[in-house]
């Protein structure tokens, strides 16, 4: 590997079929594929159709003890694992590929591995580091990149090697639209600038498209090559969402909530004298609402969320959107009673009040669940229990409902969500797409009336956002005050009722 | 003992078995950090506070029941002393602890052959790691004092703690790790759910 | 508890100009006389010495310093008291057993204060032939640790909004730290597979011998400073005997 650089690589496949040791079905069967050298192939499919075992096939990482491998896979004319040092890999999490402190250090890394001298290695890192459109020097703290920094880190680690094949999979996943902006970018750089082979595998075809020659898809364990000019259909495409409750009929009730005399103006209600507790076009019950609210940590002067307003109202999905740094993850956590503001207040409704107290991050958690649910961006972060059926009873049981009440409301849960099968699965074992309908149902176990959802649609693929919009939209129905901060564009197009956006100017 | 428990795989270190273990180590080391503010108050009281040297032990045990070769012990061991010597109160010293508990744990290992890693070694494991620790305290800090008077109960309720804390509580948490599916890299993740 | 774990660059101190093998070999010089002997003089003789070093390594500051030493104090203090209490030593030999605590303890916090945990792992395999893979194992291992403390705080909101939260309780808080620290060693693990398997990906399984990149070098001025622990060394137990109070330590005895 060291020395010279043989140029880029061929892919080819003949027949492949994969079947994992754990399972009976084969993930895949007869895929044939070629590459041909320099050329950029873009992989997609749904989650779970195989892409991913395609992935770690190419690049020899499947165990021979864990997974069946039958017909021909070549790159470069040798098996995978013969070849692994043609290929350069970027996955998914950037904390789990950066291996130092130090931007310089970590792309010297896979050097150091081939056995280069120091002299050799540093003139490599810095022109891998050009190549990515690196600006930030070989000193940089590896621990203050943003995402998409650290990737593109990544992706310099793997260049420096001179890989004649690049593959990557779902390399933007955890990151947000600038993040996945700047790897795109750092990959057509890349590209461009060595002429690498390159193959994609994404469930997300759109973004990539205008940078690969070929798309294929993995569909039924082969592979469907898509003619030139395809594009993927919109996620949204078709659904049908049950529709929001409609505005109350009489005058709207009375909300215990009061607002500053602005809001008066933006309302279309006719504006009472004392400020209205509507900002929508409709009057429905506030049921949650932040008043200024706003969040520094201890001991910094810039806050990390400056005040904000913002009225849940019953029946109505609001999104709060912002570029990063703007605090929406913050606001989140202030709506959902995990932090209690430093300046300005959130308060709930009279009807949700818990012995009077009126702000929710003075509940006791047992209260709080009854009456706000909450989705984190991780599911991983909330799972408690061994057993899918246990976590879904447990928020109910916290509560104080009976065992039965909620062995009942988690088997309801479960049908209702497709879980039915995984009954009894460790909920860590569960897919990506798994893991986030269970911690939406956990949360939905207890019936909240307000449900605030930090990021739910992150890297899902668009079966299970089509779910996902469904079951919120059915929340609406019901009567529950959602909130999502989120990011992706389809999810406000077609689910929010009102928006508030942290980045725009006061 | 269960199948789960036995074990026939190579000596050689794969990557995966050498960065699970600096893991095990670094996380440890963290909650090293913790616990030795909650020890420094305690060790007024010299041969009740054995019972809280068991923590110490934990890496080394746990490294070994789930990693499952020569050295896992050592290294994390090492490893978890020597981040926690990044706020610790007994300074460079506390690294020559993380070699001899974790070559203490080793020991254990050993006496089974590194064949078994089920209750028996567990158990076994704990006791040693807990004496070499008993007797570099002994030695190192509290040379002092009366051998049957403190000595010998500290000892005792070192390796008590040890047994219980390192030994069981540590394999306790392997399995419950191994439920999780977290390691289906190693040998001590496969086999009953 | 200070330094953020020290994972930041080395600090530009006095003291970082010298090895990290070399200030590891005068530790160990020095706590080997430190631990020959259970009297009051020559653990005095050698924590001057350190004392000494004490502002090379940037720690001039009264509050830094106390900041970053006083659960060794603590701990000594303790000891001191115990042996005193518990033993038959005498107020001087439990000064002096005190005084050995630290002295064993400060080359750490000097090693802390003057270097970081590459330029260690760097020297250590380049000059004693210490397992690279080993050590750039443990060096990615301990970039993670920032990322389990901020973990920490999500995991434990994270419960709040499953309904379990500690209150005032003890035991309740005990178990719900456990099972915090339980959700982040399981995510520890995880990401320790997916990082085994990028650095596999770089070649770092391929059999090949590792170089260095940074490399390391040692100076005239690191011998001379081990030079220096030696003599301090002999000092001190020149000192002590002198003094008539040598009191060697048979192990065991």
């Amino acid at each position: 590997m060291p020395g010279h650089d043989p140029g880029p690589a061929r892919v080819l496949a003949r027949g492949l079929a994969v079947r994992h040791a754990s399972r009976l079905a084969w993930a895949l069967t007869a895929v044939d594929l070629v590459v041909e050298p320099g050329e950029r192939v873009l992989v997609t499919g749904a989650s779970g159709a195989g892409k991913s075992t395609l992935f770690a096939a190419l690049a020899g990482l499947l165990d021979p003890e864990a997974a069946e491998v039958t017909g021909e896979l070549l790159v470069d004319g040798r098996p995978p694992h013969e070849a692994r040092d043609r290929l350069g890999l970027l996955m998914q999490d950037p904390d789990a590929q950066l291996v130092m402190t130090r931007a310089g250090d970590d792309v010297a890394f896979g050097l150091e591995n081939a056995g280069l001298p120091p002299a050799e290695i540093w003139p490599r890192v810095d022109a891998a580091l050009a190549d990515v459109g690196w600006r930030h020097g070989r000193d940089r703290p590896t621990q203050a990149l943003s995402g998409g920094e650290k990737q593109r880190l990544v992706l310099a680690g793997a260049l420096a090697r001179r890989p004649g094949l690049l593959l990557l999979d779902e390399p933007t996943a955890q990151l947000d639209p600038p993040g996945a902006e700047l790897v795109r970018d750092a990959v057509a750089r890349a590209v461009v600038a060595r002429g690498t082979t390159l193959l994609v595998v994404d469930h997300d075809a759109a973004p990539w498209l205008p940078l690969v020659d070929r798309v294929v898809e993995v569909r039924d364990g082969g592979l469907v090559e898509h003619p030139a000019g395809w594009r993927p259909a919109p996620r949204a495409a078709g659904l049908l969402l049950p529709p929001a409750p409609p505005p109350a009929l009489d005058p709207a009730p009375r909300s215990s909530i009061r607002f500053p005399d602005q809001w008066a103006s933006t309302s279309t209600n006719g504006g009472e004298g004392e400020g209205s507790w509507i900002r929508f076009p409709d009057p429905r019950p506030v049921v949650l609402a932040s008043e200024g609210a706003g969040f520094s940590y201890r001991g910094t002067t810039t806050p990390a969320l400056a005040p904000t307003d913002v009225a849940l109202a019953a029946g109505r999905v609001t999104a709060v959107t912002g570029p990063n740094g703007t605090g929406k993850s913050t606001l989140a956590l202030l709506l959902a009673g995990l932090r209690a503001p430093t300046t300005g207040s959130v308060l709930a409704a009279d009807e949700l009040a818990v012995r009077g107290e009126r702000r929710p991050h003075r509940w006791r958690a047992g209260d709080l669940v009854t009456r706000i649910g909450t989705v984190f961006q991780q599911p991983e972060h909330q799972f408690l229990t061994g057993r899918l059926r246990d976590e879904l009873e447990l928020g109910p049981l916290r509560s104080g409902s009976g065992s039965a009440t909620a062995r009942a409301r988690a088997e309801e849960l479960l049908e209702r969500l497709g879980l039915a099968p995984f009954a009894d699965v460790n909920p860590y074992t569960l897919s990506g797409g798994q893991q986030r309908r269970l911690s939406v149902a956990t949360a939905l176990a207890t019936a909240p009336r307000v449900l605030v959802l930090d990021e739910p649609t992150f890297g899902q693929d668009a079966a299970t956002w089509r779910e996902l919009v469904t079951l919120l939209a059915e929340q609406r129905a019901a009567g529950c005050a959602v909130c999502t901060v989120t990011h992706d564009r389809d999810l406000v197009d077609v689910l929010a009722d009102a928006s508030v956006d942290l980045g725009a100017a006061p | 003992m269960s199948v789960q428990d036995r074990t026939v795989g190579t000596t050689r270190w794969r990557t995966v078995d050498i960065v699970t273990t600096a893991v095990l180590g670094v996380a440890f080391g963290v909650v090293f950090i913790v616990w030795n503010v909650v020890n420094s108050a305690v060790a007024l009281v010299p041969p009740v506070s054995g019972i809280m040297n068991g923590v110490y032990l934990l890496p080394g045990v746990v490294a070994g029941l789930l990693v499952r070769k020569p050295g896992a012990a050592t290294f994390a061991s090492t490893l978890a002393a020597a981040v926690s010597l990044l706020a610790s109160p007994y300074g460079g010293i506390i690294v020559v602890y993380g070699v001899v508990q974790g070559l203490g744990g080793e020991l254990g290992f050993a006496l089974t052959r590194y064949r078994s890693f089920g209750w028996v070694t567990a158990v076994l494991a704990g006791i040693t790691a807990g004496l070499s620790t008993s007797v570099l305290d002994m030695t190192i800090y509290y040379p002092a004092v009366g051998f049957w008077s403190v000595k010998v109960p500290y000892t005792a309720l070192t390796v008590v703690s040890s047994v219980l804390v390192a030994g069981v509580l540590g394999l306790l948490l392997v399995r419950a790790l191994a439920r999780t599916g977290a390691l289906s890299a190693f040998a001590s993740g496969r086999s009953r759910v | 508890m200070t330094a953020s774990l020290a994972l930041g660059p080395t600090p530009d101190v006095p003291l970082s100009r010298i090895n990290p093998c070399a200030q590891i070999l005068a530790a160990v010089v020095v706590s080997l006389v430190l631990l020959a002997t259970l009297d009051v003089v020559t653990p005095a003789v050698v924590v001057a010495a350190e004392l000494c070093l004490l502002p090379a390594a940037g720690l001039t500051h009264p509050r830094t310093l106390l900041l970053r030493t006083w659960p060794l104090l603590l701990g000594a203090g303790t000891l001191a008291v115990v042996n005193l209490v518990l033993g038959d030593a005498g107020v001087l030999g439990a000064l002096g057993i005190a005084l050995r605590v630290v002295g064993l303890a400060l080359p750490g916090v000097l090693l802390v204060a003057s270097t970081d945990p590459v330029r260690l792992a760097d020297a250590l395999t380049v000059h004693w032939r210490f397992p690279p893979r080993v050590a750039v194992g443990s060096l990615a291992a301990l970039r993670l640790v920032p990322l389990l403390v901020t973990e920490f705080e999500t995991v434990r909101l994270a419960r709040r909004t499953r309904g379990v939260e500690a209150g005032r309780n003890p035991v309740a808080r005990a178990r719900l730290v456990a099972g915090v620290a339980f959700t982040l060693l399981v995510g520890a693990v995880r990401r320790a597979g997916r990082l085994a398997t990028a650095m596999d990906a770089r070649g770092f399984d391929s059999g090949i011998r590792r170089t260095n990149a940074r490399g390391s070098v040692l100076h005239a001025r690191d011998h001379v400073f081990v030079a220096a622990a030696v003599v301090v060394a002999a000092a001190a137990v020149t000192t002590s005997v002198l003094a008539g109070t040598w009191a060697p330590l048979f192990v065991g005895g």
